[in-house]
């Protein structure tokens, strides 16, 4: 493929647990403006991810100018995104969505360090759509089946399970575990929801 | 045989009809064109062939390159080739011009394709859901877009038979992750066959133009795998959006601002799934067919391959 066409990155689907750990960056070429991956511990880059879950706070931390922090929960964890003024139209979402309320958001991991050494993980917007529960649940299922691909291809032939492998560890059983946890949530709230049929 | 005495021989072949020109004189001027003028033997013969195009009153189109062969309409990836395929007319419509005699699409199992016959070919006439025999017709290439060409050197026999058509549609699914800039309430240039998206109220090609409103989105279709790159004309930006193109107009009125358009359009789709069906031009999926993805359906399914891992 020629250099001069980027190709748009694919979303990648995560739950908040396995994005939370994914702390290890990295690029694949030395040009400046070359794309950022974050490492999936089950063996992928991330540039962009898709996510979806229930908006639960919303805050604006920024001192001088608006800087909004959501979190947004799914059903393994939180994700923590914020918005300043270079994402205006997710800001806006931050500033002006009652919580709580399912969303989807597209966005790019994005890491920093604390005070005390540790990588954050967070998310940086590019759109965070209001949306109702069956597009939150579709996410669900479909982010299973996605961890379970990158679960059972993570192998030494694969390039990204490898360096996985090197900077996290094999044992992937939180994430195949998350997976079958946010599945039965899934199933008792449907259960909940649809009165038995007579 | 040389090399040239071949290209002879073809030459004489496909003039054997039209010419009383005989294989030795061809070969000679082959000679004279690629010994002494030092002229590449392809050039040669083309330039050999054109001079008895004319002496005939024949154009290119009418040749027959005595090479046909048996296809598809999926193998249909090359202009100027000659073809031979079993196809089911599809639709007939109007010519646009005297010098044709019928066009239309053209189809079989693998997909269709456009059709032109010219009207100088004086073939028969082909009738709508039909099966024929087309045998020596000229693939064209346009835009990127392909077509066939039926004419003189084509020989067409009717089937009694009956042909599944099948479409070359794709079908994509996935959330829409972004919605691409000249998206939503837009100008087309009015010139006759334009259609260019203005821009600052300018066409590329015509200048400064009092533009045509429409709507139209491109858009990103992303399944965590792979992205579908996606274009909605206006009648499925409607469906999609639930904003025809008069509020549209409206809403940019009142807001002094086609930008509030688009703005709305993101707010309504993006961040949800959608499954669309439709050709592909070029990179892009045309969205003739469109469904909202609700609740998932194979909850089960993922469950029992998580807890069998």
């Amino acid at each position: 493929m020629s250099a001069s066409v980027p190709t748009r990155e694919v979303a990648r689907r995560a739950f908040a647990t396995e994005f939370n750990d994914a702390t290890y960056t990295f690029k694949e070429s030395d040009d400046d403006r070359a794309p950022v991956y974050s490492l999936l511990p089950t063996g992928q880059r991330a540039n962009r991810v898709f996510v979806a879950g229930t908006l639960t706070e919303t805050e604006d931390v920024g001192d001088d100018s608006e800087y909004w922090r959501g979190r947004i929960v799914d059903p393994t964890g939180t994700f923590f995104t914020y918005a300043g003024q270079y994402q205006p139209e997710a800001t806006s979402v931050l500033r002006e969505t009652e919580t709580p309320a399912y969303v989807t958001v597209v966005g790019k991991p994005r890491t920093y360090e604390t005070d005390e050494g540790d990588v954050n993980v967070s998310l940086r917007p590019e759109s965070i759509s209001v949306v109702d529960d069956t597009t939150r649940n579709r996410w669900v299922v479909e982010t299973a089946d996605r961890t379970l691909d990158r679960i059972e291809a993570f192998d030494g032939t694969n390039e990204y399970a490898t360096m996985a492998e090197t900077q996290y560890g094999s044992e992937l059983s939180t994430y195949r575990d998350g997976v079958i946890s946010a599945l039965e949530d899934l199933e008792a709230a449907a259960d909940e929801e649809i009165p038995a049929e007579a | 045989m040389t090399d040239l005495r071949e290209h002879a021989v073809d030459i004489h072949e496909q003039f054997s009809d039209s010419l009383d020109v005989g294989v030795d004189e061809i070969e000679s001027r082959l000679e004279t064109l690629v010994s002494e003028y030092r002229v590449p033997v392809d050039e040669a013969r083309r330039s050999i062939v054109s001079t008895y195009l004319d002496e005939a009153d024949m154009d290119r189109e009418d040749l027959s390159g005595g090479t046909s062969q048996s296809a598809t309409v999926a193998d249909i990836d090359t202009p100027e080739e000659w073809l031979d395929l079993t196809v089911k007319i599809v639709d007939l419509w109007e010519p646009g011009s005297d010098s044709i005699a019928q066009v239309g699409l053209l189809g079989d199992e693998t997909g269709t394709v456009k059709f032109t016959k010219w009207a100088k070919s004086e073939l028969p006439e082909l009738e709508e859901g039909s099966v024929y025999d087309l045998e020596g017709v000229v693939t064209d290439e346009y835009q990127g877009r392909f077509s066939v060409k039926l004419n003189s050197a084509t020989t067409i026999e009717a089937l009694d038979t009956d042909l599944e058509v099948g479409d070359d549609a794709t079908d994509v699914e996935g959330a829409l992750v972004d919605i691409q800039s000249g998206s939503g309430l837009i100008k087309r240039c009015p010139a006759e066959d334009c259609t260019r998206v203005l821009q600052n109220g300018r066409c590329s090609e015509h200048g400064d133009v009092e533009g045509e409103f429409d709507l139209r989105i491109k858009g990103v279709l992303d399944d965590g795998v792979e992205i579908h790159e996606t274009i909605f004309n206006q009648e499925s930006t409607e469906e999609l959006t639930g904003i025809t193109l008069e509020e549209a107009q409206q809403m940019a009125m009142d807001a002094l601002d086609t930008e509030v358009v688009v703005e709305e359009m993101r707010e309504t789709v993006l961040g949800r799934y959608y499954r669309v069906a439709g050709p592909t031009l070029g990179r892009y999926v045309l969205a003739n067919d469109i469904e909202r993805l609700g609740a998932p359906t194979d909850a089960e399914r993922v469950l029992i391959r998580a807890r069998s891992m």
